[in-house]
C-alpha cells in the first residue's frame, strides 16, 4: 500500500468543496427540499465515522470489527449528558471523545496483543459485549435506547435548526480531515503506516510498535465517539443498534468502497453508500442487491477503492 | 583483552520435537568481527532471532553490554545498541531509499520519539541529512530518490545495511548479507563490511566461506543447534570435528 502524500492541488480542491458544501443548506431550502439537509448531515457524520475507522484500518493496518462500540459509546455519552442537563456541545462532545477514546484504549490494550483473524474476532467480541451492556442497562433505556430531549447548544448558539447541525457536522469533519492530513504526513503517520507495511522491521528499527498502534487505535475510537455524539443530536436518540456489529460492518464497507488508507476514503465511501441506499431504497425494498453488485464491482474493478481512481498515492 | 560485548549463556530452544538450540555458550568481544557458520538448518538464524529478541529462549540468558537483556523486547534491545539486517531484503518498498533510512534515524532514542502529529516529516531536515550520510557510507549516495522496491537486489542489501547503521548500533547482527548477490556485488559487500568493522562490532552469519574467512577475526561453528568450535579462522579450519560436519563442503 502506498504511503500518504499530500496531493498537489489539495488546498484548492478542499476550499472549493467546503464552499460548495456550505452553500448546500440555503440551496436546498430554496429548492423546497429541506429533508435533504438532514440527509446531508447524516452523510457528513458517517463520513467522520468511516474516516475514524480508516485511520485504524487504512493507516494503522488494524482490521477492527468492533469500531461501532466507540461510535455508539459517543452517542450514549451525548444522551447521558443531555439527561443530566449538560447541553453544551463544547463540553459534551469532548467528553464523548474522551470516553470513547478511553474505551478504545482498554479494548486496544487487550486486543492488540493478538494478530490477524484473532484480532478481528476479539474486537468483535468486545463490541458485542459493549452492545449487550447497553441493551441490558435499564437506566439507559435498554432495547429502546436513550432519547435526547432536543438538541445541544454550541456555546450560546442553538443547534436546533437543521442548517445549524449541518454546519456543526461540517465543521467537525473539516477540522478532523485537516488534522488527520497533518498527522498522516508527520512522524506519527509515517510510523503507523510503516508498521502497517512491516511490523517486524519497525520493531527491529527500535520502534515500540505496540505503543504506536495503541495510540492510533484510541485516536480512531475518540473520533468515532465524536461522530456518535453528532449522530445522537441528529436523530435525537442513542440507540443500541449503533453499537451492533452490523454497524461496524457498514463502516467497514464504506472504507473499502472509498479506499482503504486514502485520507478521503472514508468520506467518499460514506457518500457513495448512503446516496446509493437513498436512491435504491426509493425503487425497491431489495436495495441490498444493488449494494451487493456495487461491492462486487468495486472489488473487481477498483480493488483499492474509489479514491484510488482519482490519483495514485495521494489524497 | 576487550570485555565481552555480547555474552550468551546456555541458550536452549525447542520447537515441537526439534531441539533448535542446545545449550549454546557464545561471546563476542568489543571491536571484533565474529563469523558464525554452519551447515543449512544448523540453527544460525534461530540463534540470531534469540540474540536480537525476536524469539525467547526456553532457558539460558543473553547479556549485552554488561546487562541481562533476556527479557527485553526486540525494540528495547535495538535502543540498547543492537541492530540486525535480514536474510531476505526487508525494506519499505513503497518509500524512497532515503525515506527508508530516515525512518531508521527517526526510530532512534535520541530522535525524540514519533508521537509527533503536526510537523511534516519532510521539514525535519536533519533526519534526511543524517540518512544521506548513511546512504553514502554504503555506496548508495546517488540512489536516495529511487523507490526502494525499484533498487537492484544488491542495492537493497546495501540499503538494509544503511538502515541498520542508522540505529547507531554497537553490535551489528548481519544475517547472510551476501545472500543472493552476484560475485561483483558480494566483493563490494565484503569491502563495505570490512570498512564498517572499524567502527562497530559485527556478528556475521554467512554461507560465503571466502567472505567469512577474509573478514572474521574469530569464527564459531554451529552444527545441529550445538556450538562445536570457536577460535581463529585457521584453528577452526583445521578442527577435525568441523571438517567432519562440513565433509565434502568447501572448507
Amino acid at each position: 500500500m502506498a504511503f500518504y502524500r499530500p496531493a498537489r492541488h489539495q488546498k484548492l480542491l478542499v476550499v472549493g468543496l467546503l464552499l460548495t458544501l456550505a452553500a448546500l443548506p440555503p440551496v436546498l431550502d430554496a429548492w423546497g427540499q429541506p429533508f435533504y439537509i438532514g440527509f446531508a448531515t447524516r452523510v457528513l457524520i458517517f463520513a467522520l465515522a468511516a474516516t475514524s475507522l480508516n485511520l485504524v484500518l487504512g493507516f494503522g493496518g488494524m482490521f477492527s470489527l468492533g469500531h461501532a462500540a466507540f461510535f455508539g459509546a459517543g452517542a450514549y455519552v451525548a444522551a447521558i449528558c443531555m439527561d443530566n442537563g449538560l447541553r453544551d456541545a463544547l463540553l459534551a462532545f469532548p467528553l464523548a471523545m474522551i470516553v470513547a477514546g478511553l474505551l478504545a484504549l482498554v479494548v486496544g490494550a487487550i486486543s492488540l496483543r493478538t494478530r490477524g483473524v484473532y484480532f478481528i474476532m476479539i474486537t468483535l467480541a468486545f463490541a458485542q459485549m459493549t452492545y449487550y451492556l447497553f441493551v441490558s442497562a435499564r437506566v439507559l433505556g435498554g432495547d429502546d435506547g436513550l432519547p435526547l430531549t432536543g438538541r445541544m447548544t454550541l456555546g450560546g448558539l442553538g443547534l436546533n435548526g437543521d442548517g445549524a447541525l449541518f454546519y456543526m457536522a461540517l465543521g467537525c469533519l473539516a477540522l478532523v480531515m485537516f488534522l488527520l492530513g497533518r498527522l498522516a504526513d508527520a512522524r506519527f503517520g509515517r510510523t503507523i503506516q510503516a508498521i502497517r507495511e512491516n511490523e517486524t522491521r519497525m520493531e527491529a528499527l527500535g520502534y515500540p510498535v505496540f505503543r504506536y498502534r495503541l495510540v492510533c487505535f484510541a485516536l480512531g475510537g475518540a473520533l468515532a465517539g465524536l461522530a456518535g455524539a453528532l449522530l445522537a443530536n441528529l436523530t435525537g436518540l442513542a440507540s443500541p443498534n449503533l453499537l451492533q456489529w452490523t454497524q461496524s460492518g457498514t463502516l467497514l464497507v464504506m472504507v473499502i468502497i472509498g479506499g482503504v488508507g486514502y485520507l478521503y476514503g472514508g468520506l467518499i465511501g460514506a457518500l457513495v453508500l448512503l446516496c446509493l441506499e437513498e436512491a435504491l431504497a426509493g425503487f425497491t425494498l431489495h436495495w441490498h442487491i444493488g449494494l451487493g453488485l456495487l461491492l462486487i464491482g468495486i472489488v473487481l474493478f477498483a480493488p483499492r477503492g474509489v479514491a484510488a481512481l482519482f490519483g495514485k498515492g495521494d489524497g | 583483552m576487550a570485555e565481552a560485548l555480547l555474552e550468551v549463556r546456555g541458550l536452549s530452544r525447542r520447537f515441537a520435537a526439534v531441539d533448535a538450540l542446545k545449550g549454546v555458550n557464545f561471546s563476542i568481544d568489543s571491536g571484533e568481527v565474529h563469523g558464525l557458520i554452519g551447515p543449512n538448518g544448523a540453527g544460525k538464524t534461530t540463534f540470531i532471532h534469540h540474540v536480537c529478541g525476536a524469539l525467547r529462549p526456553d532457558s539460558g540468558s543473553v547479556h549485552f553490554a554488561g546487562r541481562d537483556v533476556t527479557r527485553l523486547a526486540m525494540h528495547e534491545r535495538v535502543a540498547a545498541g543492537m541492530a540486525r539486517s535480514y536474510q531476505i531484503s526487508n525494506v519499505f518498498r513503497g518509500l524512497s531509499a532515503l525515506d527508508n533510512v530516515a525512518l531508521a534515524v527517526q526510530g532512534r532514542p535520541d530522535a525524540g520519539g514519533s508521537f509527533r502529529f503536526w510537523q511534516p516529516v519532510r521539514s525535519e531536515r536533519w533526519l534526511f541529512d543524517e540518512a544521506r550520510g548513511y546512504l553514502d557510507q554504503v555506496g548508495l549516495g546517488g540512489r536516495g530518490d529511487a523507490l526502494a522496491g525499484n533498487l537492484a537486489h544488491g542495492e537493497q542489501r546495501a540499503l538494509e545495511l544503511a538502515m541498520a547503521l542508522a540505529t547507531k548500533p554497537r553490535l551489528l547482527l548481519l544475517d547472510e548479507p551476501m545472500a543472493g548477490t552476484g560475485q561483483e556485488e558480494s566483493a563490494r559487500m565484503v569491502e563495505l563490511i570490512g570498512h564498517l568493522a572499524r567502527h562497530v562490532t559485527i556478528l556475521l552469519v554467512e554461507h560465503d566461506m571466502d567472505a567469512v574467512f577474509r573478514l572474521a577475526g574469530r569464527i564459531s561453528v554451529l552444527v545441529d543447534g550445538r556450538l562445536i568450535a570457536t577460535g581463529a579462522p585457521e584453528a577452526v579450519r583445521a578442527d577435525p570435528e568441523v571438517r567432519r560436519a562440513y565433509l565434502g563442503d568447501h572448507l
